[in-house]
């Protein structure tokens, strides 16, 4: 996993010095949201495994993982931690960055130290650490790819996530680096991170345009439903599929020499683990570990993939 | 005034039934000449054999909902209820394959598998409503949280992937088709033919309906009311495999994702089809229809760039609203030219 700390804020070392000296058992909470969808599912599961690697190297170290099914369930998962478990770290993934900044706040409150991961909070002086994939990265790699297969004239359709921040950074970056490309967008539809919908929207623009000449789907879900139709009307040849995330039967594919879905680009549910260890490294290591760590959305391609591979992963 | 209440007290009743035929159909109408002058591909051979398909997972829930629906229940799980059977479906065909490899049997027992979950997960929705005296939208309330976290647990939060080789048999069930109609619609068609006949020309849809307008009267009666009821539920179970089993071998898996918000859009295509959301009165025909329409406003949506993608849910909930307004607007103004 490569890590690219760009900035690193000193606010943290007041806090790193009072309690790295505490001996006895060091609780830290993981607030994370529910398994609902295949990349949560993904962070879910690299979560276990790093719980499980962590607690075994570091003996005083005791990690408790909570997942919740939305912003006032996971308010209470905080206000749980902070009471019955007494947490002195917590490793949070807020649901939605407003409604859950008052909670993070009344546990850094109770002194604990606080790492916020993917989506941040409205109000960032609350974190001494935020760990996150790289929208924007994941925009322009997958536009410069587009780039080097495709040129003046030549059509894309995009199927987008859920309208949500994360989704409209992505699509901004990727609308930047294509311009002056010369590379025709033809429409961009909501497909909500989902095959289903990727299928359904896919369909309706192969009947709409007889010239499609690539795709970026922004996700690996909308991935698989959109090779569904593009297979189901036999025009495979034609084009060629860019994703996201990393999902293991995609960056499979990749490895294996998919024609159509020849590249996918990381943004790693893996982030989480990489959360838990800056946050664990806090309490045992003696460097400062404050500030922000924005982890590279880098393409995946056939030469590399097996890095970005992991088998036993639900996604 | 006082005429149009008079109107109201009195309806010529012939006359009604067929507006309230006319009322989605019309609507539907509509929106097929919106499509095409939006967007000529609208009315493809291609895009209309996708739309019929498309609507065929829908419209055969909505048909079992609308027999619940018109006993006077409701049915909230069977979005969950579909993501849970196939996700069983897919363990079952996977074990299978590891036992006598990838052949017809293993896509049989997946397809009689479906059958039997449908059937008991209907049972069980109809016992606990009729035997336990739990409100229906209670009771699959519950049972929607139970199958959406089961499929998420069985998935382990991922997603469950069929084997590659019972994927490769079983596919032509979604994508092949006879006369040039894909097998789904085919399905759709028996359903909904044998829900009409069963509506409209069996003692039991006749139950149903008695029992939607006035559950005591339909007790007094000598009707089997919690039988009937049971039926109804196990019917929806039953039509929730079938569309289950179609739809399996499009994508070949299922996650927590699948089947969301499906209970609402069949809700909606019950009732926009003219079914009373209150019970005592259903219409199959029209639900067809509501499937139809509810199909065809996601694809004209993106058959355009006119409308903003973030107003896509205002689109579908204005044109939902203004379907059933449709069908009771043109009742009432047909019926003060009548009188």
């Amino acid at each position: 996993m490569s890590l690219k700390a760009i900035a690193l804020g000193l606010l943290a070392t007041s806090v790193l010095a009072g309690s790295a000296m505490a001996q006895d058992q060091i609780k830290i909470g993981v607030s994370i949201p529910a398994a609902t969808h295949g990349f949560m599912g993904g962070l879910n599961w690299h979560a276990a495994e790093a719980e499980k690697r962590l607690e075994a190297a570091n003996p005083n170290i005791d990690l408790i993982i909570v997942t919740a099914d939305g912003p006032a369930d996971q308010a209470s998962d905080l206000e749980d931690l902070v009471s019955v478990h007494q947490i002195q770290g917590l490793v949070v993934l807020p649901f939605e960055s407003e409604p859950l900044t008052e909670p993070v706040r009344a546990v850094k409150d109770s002194g604990a130290f606080i790492t916020v991961v993917d989506r941040g909070l409205t109000d960032t002086s609350i974190q001494d650490v935020y760990v996150s994939g790289n929208n924007t990265e994941m925009g322009v790699n997958s536009a410069e790819y587009m780039k080097t297969r495709l040129g003046d004239g030549d059509n894309i359709v995009i199927l987008r996530g859920i309208p949500t921040v994360l989704d409209t950074e992505r699509f901004d970056a990727f609308m930047g680096a294509i311009e002056g490309s010369g590379i025709n967008v033809l429409d961009n539809k909501f497909a909500n991170w989902n095959r289903d919908d990727g299928f359904e929207v896919m369909q309706d623009f192969l009947s709409r345009f007889p010239d499609i000449d690539g795709v970026w789907a922004q996700d690996d879900d909308i991935t698989l439903g959109v090779v569904e139709a593009i297979k189901a009307a036999g025009r495979e040849s034609e084009m060629f599929v860019v994703g996201g995330a990393g999902m293991k039967e995609i960056v499979k594919g990749v490895m294996d020499g998919d024609e159509l879905v020849p590249v996918d680009v990381l943004y790693p549910p893996a982030q989480i683990a990489t959360a838990m260890d800056v946050t664990v490294n806090h309490f045992v290591s003696n460097g400062p570990v404050g500030g922000t760590y924005i982890l590279g959305s880098p393409l995946i391609t056939k030469e590399n993939a097996a890095n970005f591979y992991f088998p036993d992963s639900p996604f | 005034m006082s005429v149009s209440a008079h109107e109201g007290a009195k309806p010529a009743k012939g006359f009604r039934l067929d507006l309230k035929t006319a009322g989605p159909l019309l609507a539907l109408i509509l929106l097929v000449v919106l499509g095409y002058s939006l967007n000529p591909a609208f009315l493809n051979e291609g895009n209309v054999t996708n739309i019929l398909t498309r609507s065929a997972f829908i419209g055969i829930i909505a048909v079992g909902a609308t027999f619940v629906i018109t006993a006077g229940g409701i049915d909230l799980s069977v979005g969950s209820m579909a993501a849970f059977i196939a996700g069983v479906m897919i363990i079952i065909m996977n074990s299978a394959v590891d036992a006598w490899g990838a052949s017809l049997a293993t896509v049989i027992l997946g397809i009689g598998s479906s059958l039997v979950l449908g059937v008991g997960a209907g049972f069980i929705n109809g016992f606990l409503t009729t035997k336990a005296k739990i409100e229906a939208f209670i009771v699959t309330l519950g049972t929607m949280g139970i199958y959406r976290s089961l499929v998420t647990y069985f998935a382990d939060g991922g997603t469950l992937s069929l084997n590659n080789g019972a994927r490769d048999i079983y596919r032509p069930v979604y994508y092949d088709s006879f006369l040039r109609i894909p097998y789904p619609v085919w399905v759709f068609i028996a359903v909904a033919i044998i829900g009409w006949v069963l509506m409209n020309r069996t003692a039991f849809g006749r139950y149903c309906m008695a029992i939607g307008s006035n559950e005591h009267v339909a007790r007094y009666s000598a009707i089997k009311v919690d039988r009937v009821k049971t039926m109804t539920y196990i019917l929806q179970g039953l039509c929730v495999s079938l569309a289950t089993i179609i739809y399996v071998p499009r994508l070949g898996s299922a996650s927590s994702a699948t089947g969301v918000l499906w209970e609402l859009e069949a809700i909606a295509a019950v009732i926009i089809g003219g079914t009373m959301l209150k019970g005592g009165f259903g219409r199959i025909g029209g639900t067809v229809i509501g499937a139809l329409i509810l199909t065809s406003i996601g694809n004209i949506l993106n058959l355009t760039e006119i409308i903003s993608n973030y107003l896509n849910g205002a689109v579908q909930g204005v044109i939902i609203v203004a379907a059933v307004y449709l069908q009771r607007g043109s009742l009432t103004s047909k019926r003060k030219k009548a009188e």
